[in-house]
């Protein structure tokens, strides 16, 4: 917050990032940025390689298992860099990370409050007393009612909604610059799922806190996020503003996802658009762009080069060879896709 | 036009009319007992006194957060676990009883589950699950195997190409739409929807909608929808259902309840909706904390702890299900004449 004297370092940095597993390259290639104090949201469906993203951050995943090539600054930080130790401090004091379940992230036989001094201690030299009361303050900050007796539940005591609180306080509990959160709300319930979005916002606002979300839930994406990148195929297909993306979408794959919104529907039992097919298999990858198969634009061209990310607007960046078509068509009305999937 | 033998199945063909129920739900309660110490015994009061009909050829759909208890109705509506009181009607006839089996009840009405792989047998082909209820009910194999691959053009999967996969070779997209096929192969009137469409991403769920608004079309099927997405039931229901705690807290056509709620908790739950629109965020959520335990629900009015109409009569009276308009039929004190709350209308005077 009072950073002054490096203004331009960004929160975290990603370029030229690949992630791969065997044969299988689940992400390939993102070039990411998120400046400090800003929310960025990660959306796209299951397998575009986001959630993947995201771990790589921490470097959650086993190097014997995993090829990741390219590079990672967060928090100031070569991520790929650090060795065991310092990775480990990493992990929860600089960026730290929120997961979808939080009943499978905590430990069942320990008490919630012994999960916060101990991930606490395990940071910094302090009196257990101590790191009790950040810990209740902590619970305070993220609004859990009866603080200082939920700190002695464990895990199962507490509802779906405490439990992601309960998470968050977890994560803040030493101080991170950067909070990475998987899918936080996607388990929860609708009334529950605007609280926990409202708070992650007031943390960013109040903390200055640096935020990834990922979510496939566009709506769950602007309201908490000030930027939004869509991935598809382990790839980012279109970043911007919530603003640009959601108002002015330029990629086709982003066009598909508004459209296919129920709410997005003309008329109460008129078809919704869709997407036809699904997404590529990741193992044999075809050249071109990823998305070819399923587009409603596809050029000869697209099946052959992959297009270049490029900025259409400042800041909003799109990776399609087509974009003023495809933009033109979402402007121009709702009839674009016109391929059924039989 | 039916390949199910045993002549004519008196449920296949219409009864009672357009006009009569598909099927009338009354005084419906459940409670589950929990065992915990040596303590009272205490219950889930998971349903809890639920009444409503379903009509010809429309969709019912059902909303609430966890713990309401839409999947507890669903599951006694299938007769999946016992109900405790309350009756059951099928198109006017008693289920369950000696006119009405279970067994020829469940040929009428059909789950789609949201969890399409657990709800798959892992060790049988896609073709002979679709085909193992027809075969049950008397259909020769050859049939009922022919049968099979028809329903899985129809609701979009190559018969060549997927027929003879394991569920865990194909998406989850795809497992819906066999459930979605293994479903209609008794070709039965009903079909309930358990949140069916919600563990599949957004582009998918499209699809997924698309097709059961097909089939309902082509088969004349009856869809009660589950689902906790608002968008999705109202772009789905002719009529939505809101529960709370076991009980209906309003029920009526989706553009009313949707558009103009009645109920204070049907208004907050479509505000939780995240909006699509970057400069107009919530900025408040109107519920606080989580549902409540439905082991000891408030008294009175359910929701009278969590609503911001709640007065002190709330506490003290359990309202009734009435109309605030036709076919609209609201549970909230403050939405009728005569109740005693400050805020309720002005009693009309029977002239």
């Amino acid at each position: 917050m009072t950073d002054t004297t490096i203004p331009t370092v960004p929160a975290v940095e990603l370029s030229g990032l690949r992630v791969a597993f065997g044969k299988t390259q689940v992400v390939d290639g993102v070039d990411l940025r998120l400046e400090r104090g800003q929310a960025l949201a990660l959306i796209g469906e299951s397998g575009s390689g986001k959630s993947v993203t995201l771990r790589a951050i921490l470097r959650l995943y086993a190097p014997g298992r995993s090829r990741i090539e390219g590079t990672i600054f967060a928090a100031g930080r070569d991520v790929l860099a650090l060795d065991k130790r310092a990775l480990s401090e990493f992990r929860g004091g600089d960026v730290s990370m929120i997961f979808q379940e939080p009943l499978l992230a905590f430990d069942p036989v320990y008490t919630v409050g012994n999960q916060i001094t101990e991930s606490i201690r395990r940071h910094e030299t302090i009196s257990a007393r101590d790191a009790r009361a950040r810990a209740l303050a902590l619970f305070e900050r993220v609004r859990i009612p009866s603080p200082e007796r939920r700190l002695d539940n464990y895990p199962h005591e507490m509802s779906g909604g405490m439990r992601q609180r309960a998470m968050i306080a977890l994560a803040l509990a030493c101080r991170p610059q950067v909070l990475l959160a998987d899918e936080p709300t996607t388990a929860l319930d609708a009334t529950v799922q605007i609280q926990v979005l409202l708070l992650l916002r007031e943390l960013q606002r109040d903390l200055g806190l640096s935020i990834i979300i990922v979510t496939h839930d566009l709506g769950a994406a602007v309201e908490v996020a000030d930027r939004i990148a869509v991935m598809y195929a382990g790839k980012i297909v279109e970043t911007g503003t919530a603003r640009q993306v959601v108002r002015d979408p330029h990629h086709p794959y982003t066009i598909g996802l508004l459209r296919s919104r129920a709410e997005g529907a003309m008329d109460k039992g008129s078809r919704l658009q869709t997407i036809p097919g699904s997404p590529p298999d990741l193992a044999n990858r075809p050249p071109g762009c990823p998305f070819a198969p399923r587009c409603f634009l596809v050029a000869d061209r697209c099946r052959k080069e992959m297009p270049p990310a490029a900025a259409i607007a400042p800041g909003h960046v799109i990776a399609c060879w087509r974009g003023e078509e495809a933009s033109a068509a979402y402007r121009a009305g709702p009839t674009p896709v016109a391929v059924e999937m039989a | 036009m039916s390949v199910i033998p045993h002549g004519p199945d008196p449920f296949a063909m219409d009864r009672g009319g357009p006009a009569q129920p598909l099927l009338s739900i009354s005084g419906l309660v459940k409670h589950f007992p929990v065992r915990k110490g040596t303590g009272p015994k205490r219950v889930v009061r998971a349903v809890d006194g639920v009444d409503f009909d379903v009509m010809k050829g429309e969709t019912l759909g059902i909303v609430g957060e966890s713990g309401c208890g839409k999947s507890t109705t669903a599951k006694l509506i299938m007769g999946l676990i016992e109900r405790d009181t309350g009756g059951m009607l099928y198109d006017g006839q008693a289920i369950g009883e000696r006119a009405m089996p279970w067994r020829s009840y469940r040929r009428q009405a059909q789950m789609v589950f949201q969890d399409s792989y657990a709800s798959l047998n892992p060790r049988m082909t896609v073709e002979q699950s679709i085909a193992f209820g027809p075969k049950v009910n008397g259909v020769p194999g050859r049939q009922a195997v022919e049968r099979a691959r028809a329903l899985l053009a129809r609701v979009g999967l190559e018969p060549k190409r997927f027929a003879g996969r394991y569920p865990h070779e194909i998406s989850g997209g795809q497992r819906q739409r066999v459930n979605i096929a293994r479903a209609l192969a008794l070709e039965p009137r009903l079909v309930l929807l358990d949140e069916a469409v919600s563990a599949l991403d957004k582009s998918v769920e499209a699809q997924v909608l698309n097709l059961l608004l097909d089939l309902k079309a082509e088969f004349g099927l009856t869809y009660i929808f589950i689902s906790h997405d608002l968008n999705v039931v109202r772009y789905i229901s002719d009529r939505v259902m809101v529960m709370y705690l076991g009980r209906v807290a309003e029920i009526g056509p989706s553009d009313s309840v949707l558009a103009a709620p009645g109920h204070p908790y049907t208004q907050a739950l479509l505000s939780s909706m995240p909006s699509l629109d970057p400069d107009n965020r919530t900025q408040e959520a109107l519920l606080a904390g989580d549902p409540p335990n439905p082991i000891d629900p408030p008294s009175g009015c359910r929701f009278h702890p969590r609503c911001a109409l709640a007065e002190g009569i709330c506490a003290g009276r359990e309202p009734p299900l009435a109309p605030i308009m036709p076919l609209h039929r609201v549970a909230c004190l403050a939405r009728q004449p005569g109740s005693g709350h400050s805020a309720a209308p002005a009693e009309v005077l029977a002239a």
